[in-house]
């Protein structure tokens, strides 16, 4: 079952005027106090609500879970959702909005780089804290920004290592979405594609509404790799796989990707399209854990929607499980607090994906990765896992100990 | 010879999108002169009535033209319930036009949900030398030639054609001899809205449907359209001849994104040159 719009806003309406209701916020002891406020920027409609539906929910999700627990530092903690609409003008927009009129404590949102790069100059000025769940290019280094989504060398280095070293697949062709995602993404592969000793033949970047791939597909056909690597982001781009698959097929030559999933773009292929595709991973719902077994089981309940959550739905809770964990070792929601209490690296919390521990001085996520393949069921079989990998790419060029004023984004040097 | 074959399957995939995208249009702006800015929406509703009556089990095939005649009665009701009174009144239709393109686009992302439905790809692929090409874009190209054959055929040979054309040519003379020319012009409106309904249907298993799928092809049919000049259907194919050629060898060599820049930039030169069209001197044909 999809969860419709109309759906959504019943379900998540009931939620919030239940949990309003003074009778249980007097029940949990938490009524008299003022409500702990976290705005919640995402794009509900438009070419890239795909990556944020279920984000939305598991965030809702999330904060219901908290305040039934008893709050935050015996606070109510208050969701304010504004719909980006997939348009950066309005992430701009609201997360002023968001700090300045609604005073909010944290900013949770932002799916693409761009719409986090408009956000981060608001963020700053208004002495805020963001959280931007979503896997991106790396290399942010801003004490108001906490990334807790995958970063290439996470993602990508054991992604490369296994398309490369085990499957033999040396010679890539890369296609990616046509901003700065895509651009950083594109060359993180050509770099790790080399230093594995394989060769990246060519590089295309995409518009998010190009949906006619015939021409490219007659250019790799035409180059002849062992492996086409996609950085392809949104609805449009959808179309690729089902066009590769009825032209190329992945029984001829090996499909990877590092957004595919995200998502949730095997639920709307067949069988044939998406099996075999290869990616990198923090969280599928196939992960055979207790955590994620217990994720999925009260999303579904939460949501009353049986379909497939994926890593951007974990984010979501993933997101505000971080921010309250850093709250309480705060021991305040005051932005500046809980960026202290993060910077000195103690922030942990095991999650639907597994322990999540935030580096202090990158404000970057350790996390577990998985190389996983896609099956006929719209789902996923786990390859290789790897525990608690470090953010190590911008690890190496951020350290917010020795400049907490670095508000820089770095980029991979291709050499 | 791969690489010739390989060329001319580049520019048959893009003269076809171009044909089906704005083939519906070529009878609604370029015989029936009314500028409908939810043509687009009409496509995205074929895409849409495709998915639906596939996913309920109907072969892709017939779902292709039920999709068509759904779209086409669609069309007939918008002719009676706002075009009918709108004809000669550019800006009201514009207007008009415009507000029912939103409110489809709202309508259908209500109903549906913002994210992509589709229909998996029917059919392989098939090796042309080195390279493979998938069976369902010459199926694809197959309908845009089809379609166009069929169109050029009613309004060239038959009775109905000679009446439609009569019609639009002027409608008091055809009026005073006899013709329901209301009539006319709401079978019009439905037919041009049918092609635009058969070739969004035709497309779902290539893109996708999405709400917000007319956004991206309504400007590339207007281009089409217009650069084609008076004679509606002549222009069409030799505007979509044009572009689907540049458009085929442009972006296989360079890529998508040249490739339309390449043909925006020839539409301007194009108009500039002959600013009624290609088919702007021509004194006959369809």
């Amino acid at each position: 079952m999809k969860l419709s719009r109309r759906q959504f806003f019943k379900a998540a309406s009931g939620a919030v005027a239940f949990a309003s209701l003074p009778h249980v916020l007097k029940r949990a002891g938490i009524a008299a106090e003022e409500p702990i406020r976290v705005g919640n920027i995402l794009d509900q409609s438009g070419i890239l609500n795909i990556y944020s539906l279920k984000q939305i929910s598991a965030g809702a999700m999330a904060v219901d879970e908290l305040n039934a627990a008893g709050g935050l530092l015996g606070r109510p903690v208050e969701l304010l959702f504004y719909d980006s609409q997939s348009d950066g003008q309005f992430n701009t927009k609201y997360a002023t909005q968001a700090l300045l009129r609604d005073k909010v404590h944290v900013i949770h949102g932002g799916i693409t780089s761009s719409s986090r790069e408009v956000m981060r100059p608001a963020v700053r000025k208004f002495k805020g804290l963001l959280f931007y769940n979503s896997l991106y290019e790396g290399g942010v280094c801003d004490r108001r920004h906490v990334s807790t989504g995958m970063v290439p060398a996470q993602q990508l280095e054991p992604l490369v290592d296994h398309v490369v070293n085990n499957e033999g697949a040396k010679k890539g062709y890369i296609l990616a979405a046509d901003y700065n995602y895509g651009h950083i993404t594109s060359k993180w592969m050509q770099k790790l594609i080399r230093d594995n000793g394989g060769e990246d033949l060519a590089v295309e970047f995409f518009p998010l509404d190009v949906s006619n791939f015939a021409p490219a597909l007659s250019r790799i056909q035409a180059a002849k790799p062992d492996v086409v690597w996609s950085a392809l982001v949104g609805g449009a781009h959808i179309a690729f796989y089902r066009q590769f698959e009825s032209t190329i097929g992945k029984k001829n030559m090996m499909l990877a990707s590092s957004t595919y999933g995200v998502g949730l773009e095997q639920t709307q292929l067949s069988a044939d399209e998406g099996d075999g595709l290869i990616l990198g991973t923090s969280f599928v719902d196939d992960l055979n854990t207790p955590a994620a077994k217990d994720f999925v089981s009260r999303f579904q309940a939460y949501t009353g929607d049986d379909g497939y959550v994926g890593e951007y739905g974990e984010y979501g809770e993933r997101g505000i499980k971080i921010w309250a964990e850093a709250v309480r070792q705060a021991g305040s929601p005051e932005p500046d607090a809980v960026i202290d209490a993060l910077s000195k690296g103690g922030v942990s919390v095991n999650g639907a994906g597994g322990t999540y521990t935030v580096d202090g001085k990158t404000n970057h996520t350790t996390m577990d990765i998985h190389i996983v393949r896609g099956n006929r069921n719209q789902g996923f079989d786990v390859i290789s896992s790897f525990s608690q990998r470090p953010p190590k790419d911008t690890q190496q060029v951020c350290d917010l100990h020795a400049n907490p004023d670095d508000t820089t984004q770095y980029e991979v040097e291709v050499k | 010879m791969d690489q010739v074959a390989i060329f001319a399957y580049q520019i048959g995939v893009s003269f076809g999108l171009f044909i089906l995208v704005s083939l519906g249009l070529a009878v609604i702006f370029g015989m029936m002169r009314v500028i409908n800015l939810a043509q687009g929406e009409f496509l995205m509703l074929g895409a849409y009535f495709c998915t639906i009556i596939t996913q309920a089990g109907v072969s892709l095939w017939i779902a292709i033209f039920l999709s068509g005649l759904a779209v086409g009665l669609f069309g007939i009701i918008v002719e009676r319930a706002i075009i009918q009174f709108l004809y000669g009144r550019i800006v009201d239709t514009l207007l008009a036009t415009w507000g029912l393109s939103l409110f489809l686009v709202g309508g259908v992302t209500w109903v549906f949900g913002p994210q992509t439905e589709s229909i998996a790809s029917p059919l392989g692929s098939i090796p042309v030398g080195d390279y493979s090409v998938s069976q369902y874009s010459l199926v694809m190209i197959a309908f845009a030639v089809a379609l166009l054959v069929a169109t050029y055929c009613l309004w060239r040979f038959t009775r109905f054609g000679l009446v439609v054309r009569g019609t639009m040519q002027n409608a008091n003379v055809s009026a005073s001899l006899g013709i329901n020319t209301s009539l006319i012009y709401m079978l019009t409106f439905g037919f041009g809205s049918m092609l635009t309904g058969i070739a969004g249907a035709v497309l779902v298993p290539v893109i996708g449907a999405y709400p917000t799928l007319g956004v991206a092809y309504i400007a590339k049919a207007f281009i089409t359209v217009i650069s084609g000049g008076q004679m509606a259907l002549l222009g069409t194919i030799s505007a979509a001849g044009l572009f689907g050629t540049i458009d085929g060898i442009v972006a296989y060599i360079g890529s998508s994104v040249i490739g339309e820049i390449t043909v925006l930039f020839v539409a301007i030169i194009l108009l500039r040159l002959l600013p009624l069209g290609i088919t702007g001197k021509f004194k006959r044909g369809v």
